[in-house]
């Protein structure tokens, strides 16, 4: 039989307990992933003890919490605290989502917070997505049309504008792509859920006239198709949007279109 | 001090900053052929522009006529007369191209039935000179930042700017008074990056921060004003600080000015719309530090709602079910994560919450940085645009959906001027070693840190001091108050304790440098409160209720030396740029 192991220093080894200095009735056991690259020391899962009587509602308050009162060397990424600008993506309760969104209390038991899976990680929570970013560059992410040097606006329908609903309003935070298991085995080939949104959002929109180019770009094996509709991107997305249905729909488009 | 490795780079220019205006200045600066770097602390889209929800305005006239004349008018009624006009007329006049670039760029937004760019009502735009309202201010549905941000980005994909992110930003170097670029700490591998730049544009964003409960995000900590004081710069205006009418109650998440535009409206405990009282021809709509005042005096006079009578109600539920969803998709989405509120039902909490700067960098039109020595004078090698800014088109109060437009418009100039300036290729200065001396000896200090207090114990003080001293309503008493205050918090940085002595993402480290950053502005704004004895835009004075334009019709420059500051005051642009349109004088400033 085959045997799999994992190099020594991937073994996510108990780390320190900071228990209660307050004295509450109500605490909850906060299991939260640390790594640092700069010691030679394996991964660590921390645990605090955290007094929920002063705390508000969502994962980013607790995390603010530990780092504000308990230690101040834990390392996450947060900026806008109301869901719109992706940065405290991560794992929570075994779920991706948004730190700042995702009410705490949905959360049974201990709460275990690690970095958004398979993706390389820079320091305790903080993933790598510079994978990604690199992707979204390249479906080219920028309106293609040649009326560019007038002076008058492109004029679009309202139901044209329509079909950019459900993709615009994505926000690159990684959960769903972090969430497939297809991304997880081809992440450098295969674009994932969230940069085939953004490939599907420059498709539908009627204002750009590569259409057929874009569609050809991403008709690859690789790029598009190892979507096997698992569709935990959808289940994943944080601000409620269906990748699944916009690479359904990819699909469709190229079955549909002679290139 | 350890030694620290530097790697040294050199561009014609460096852009601080990679919102909607640092990104927008990058894109020029790129079609201009000027090598750039974008350096930014987060990744583009995890700037604050993101948040921006209601819209961006411009004279577009798809719903109406408009005219950007009237645009002008009602940016200097809002700033209260202290925006400088020629910037103003610049502003308005170029809205529209700047818009309509921007659809060109791919901005998704929402559809007139004709297929044109939908505008929408916004506090303070008005038709006519101050006659009736006018729709100019240009939405997608009520994410309009979010769309533009991520938009631009993607621009500055297409003229592959270099960025330079997770990067943050420590120091400029100057010599002889001339910007000669920066230093930045790449926060990915802990090194430390010097670089050289024929032209540094500051981009970094306001420093809501500064406030306990603010709209702002975690990271508008105004690193870039910091900067330039320490430069020995000033901070003008500093003083002007926006309270939105419309915070979620508690929780400090905006709900936008739009609600009000598509024809919601604010009630107080007796089931009053009080705007109807101190605003009766635009109630609701009347500019955003009348509307903030208004819910104050509500609340002070026992007609708040809550438990504590503490906030007012914001309601929307008569609108048109298709009204909400297509136009405010995003606020329904807020109200209901964080204030568990179905506004097809009920009322919003809200109260009114810390939001925008209208003080910042000086800079004239061109977005050239300016100081007073004798005279106005420009600092060469740098500019400033965005929020971290003061052109000063704002002034005493900002418009909603100003901000957005001065983004864009300011950032195309910026990038403009700085090819008008910096010939492609020219060989850099040396700068002299004492400047990333002094840089790196205040960042190792901060690093090893072994003092009693906390960075967040300490910023907590200054926040609560700030909320409680420097707010809606300001009197000399609680002014001079927060003036010594406020220098307690700071004296507490002498005895400073930072955990982290890493360099690879020390989030410790970062909020202490940002802490630093944030005290100096804290004090360069009660400052510049306490001395302006007058009352005027955001700045209200319960002991000068009158608007003193003898006296007053002056910028406030701030130097901030540590804790020690000194004012001085420059003189209001009381000219337009063109004839084609006259200065509007001062006037009595109802809505």
């Amino acid at each position: 039989m085959v045997q799999i192991s994992l190099p020594k220093n991937s073994e996510v080894k108990k780390g320190k307990y900071f228990k209660d200095k307050t004295g509450s009735k109500n605490l909850k056991k906060v299991n939260v992933y640390r790594w640092d690259p700069s010691t030679e020391e394996n991964p660590r899962i921390d645990t605090y003890e955290v007094d929920m009587d002063n705390c508000p509602s969502k994962v980013l308050d607790i995390l603010n919490k530990i780092k504000n009162e308990i230690d101040p060397t834990i390392a996450y990424r947060r900026s806008c605290a109301h869901g719109v600008c992706g940065s405290c993506a991560m794992n929570m309760g075994g779920k991706n989502g948004l730190a700042c969104t995702t009410p705490h209390a949905e959360i049974d038991g201990d709460i275990d917070i690690y970095p958004l899976p398979h993706l390389k990680v820079k320091r305790d929570l903080i993933g790598d997505l510079d994978g990604l970013y690199k992707q979204y560059q390249s479906i080219e992410p920028w309106l293609k049309n040649n009326s560019t040097k007038q002076t008058t606006e492109i004029y679009q329908s309202k139901e044209d504008r329509a079909k950019l609903d459900g993709a615009y309003e994505c926000i690159m935070c990684a959960c769903c792509s972090t969430s497939c298991p297809s991304y997880w085995w081809n992440g450098d080939k295969y674009l994932g859920p969230a940069v085939l949104l953004q490939a599907y959002r420059w498709i539908v929109d009627s204002r750009d006239e590569e259409r057929k180019a874009r569609l050809k770009k991403v008709a690859d094996e690789l790029k598009l198709y190892r979507c096997h509709t698992i569709l935990n991107c959808t289940n994943a997305c944080p601000k409620g949007l269906n990748p699944a249905k916009a690479i359904a729909e990819i699909k469709k488009m190229l079955a549909m279109t002679n290139l | 001090m350890k030694a620290y490795n530097i790697i040294d780079h050199e561009y014609d220019v460096v852009v601080l900053g990679a919102g909607g205006s640092g990104l927008r200045a990058a894109v020029g600066l790129s079609e201009a052929g000027l090598k750039t770097a974008c350096i930014s602390k987060v990744f583009p889209t995890r700037s604050h522009t993101s948040a921006a929800q209601g819209g961006i305005s411009a004279a577009l006239g798809n719903m109406g006529e408009d005219d950007w004349r009237w645009h002008m008018y009602d940016t200097v009624k809002g700033a209260d007369w202290l925006g400088d006009q020629d910037s103003i007329e610049y502003l308005c006049k170029e809205a529209p191209k700047a818009v309509l670039e921007l659809e060109k760029y791919g901005v998704p937004f929402s559809r007139t039935d004709e297929g044109k760019i939908y505008q929408r009502p916004f506090g303070g735009m008005t038709k006519n000179y101050g006659n009736g309202i006018v729709q100019r201010t240009c939405a997608a549905a009520d994410r309009t930042g979010h769309a533009i941000l991520h938009t631009l980005y993607g621009q500055a994909l297409k003229h592959n700017t270099e960025f330079f992110i997770e990067y943050f930003a420590l120091d400029l170097l100057m010599k002889n008074g001339e910007c000669k670029g920066l230093i930045a700490w790449n926060l990915n591998d802990g090194t430390i990056h010097r670089f050289r730049a024929h032209t540094v544009i500051i981009a970094t964003g306001g420093y809501g921060k500064v406030y306990y409960s603010a709209t702002s995000a975690h990271t508008c900590t105004g690193d870039g004003n910091a900067m330039v004081l320490r430069a020995g710069l000033p901070l003008q205006d500093m003083e002007f600080v926006q309270f939105h009418p419309t915070g979620i109650y508690g929780h400090g998440t905006l709900i936008s000015e739009g609600v009000r535009g598509e024809g919601g409206y604010l009630v107080n405990a007796k089931g009053e719309r009080f705007m109807e009282r101190y605003a009766p021809n635009a109630k609701d709509l009347a500019s955003r530090d009348v509307v903030s005042r208004s819910m104050s005096i509500e609340i002070n006079e026992g007609r708040g709602v809550g438990e504590d009578k503490d906030h007012v109600h914001l309601h929307l539920s008569h609108l048109d079910k298709s009204v909400i969803e297509n136009r405010l998709p995003g606020i329904t989405e807020a109200a209901r994560l964080f204030a568990n509120v179905d506004v097809t039902k009920d009322p919003i909490p809200v109260v009114p919450t810390v939001h925008y700067n209208m003080g910042g960098i000086p800079t004239n039109y061109k977005a050239e940085v300016l100081t007073v020595n004798g005279s106005e004078k420009t600092v060469p090698g740098l500019m400033a645009i965005g929020e971290a800014a003061c052109v000063s088109v704002h002034g005493a109060n900002r418009l909603g959906s100003n901000s957005l437009i001065d983004l864009v418009v300011f950032g195309r100039a910026a990038a403009k001027r700085a090819a008008e300036l910096v010939k492609p290729g020219t060989p850099h200065e040396e700068v002299p070693e004492s400047e990333t001396q002094k840089c790196l000896d205040r960042f190792d200090k901060l690093r090893n840190a072994e003092g009693s207090n906390s960075t967040a114990e300490l910023r907590l003080s200054m926040q609560k001091t700030m909320q409680s001293k420097c707010a809606v309503f300001r009197t000399e008493k609680n002014l001079k108050e927060g003036v010594d205050e406020i220098r307690k918090t700071y004296d507490g940085m002498e005895s400073i304790s930072v955990k982290d002595r890493s360099l690879v993402f020390n989030t410790d480290l970062v909020e202490t440098l940002e802490f630093d950053n944030l005290i100096r502005q804290a004090v360069t704004t009660v400052d510049s409160a306490y001395h302006r004895k007058e009352s005027r835009g955001a700045h209200a004075r319960e002991d000068y209720p009158k608007r003193d334009d003898e006296k007053f019709m002056q910028h406030t420059l701030a130097w901030c030396d540590g804790k020690n500051t000194k004012i001085k005051y420059r003189e209001v642009h009381k000219s337009t740029l063109t004839n084609e349109v006259q200065y509007f004088p001062p006037q009595e400033r109802v809505y």
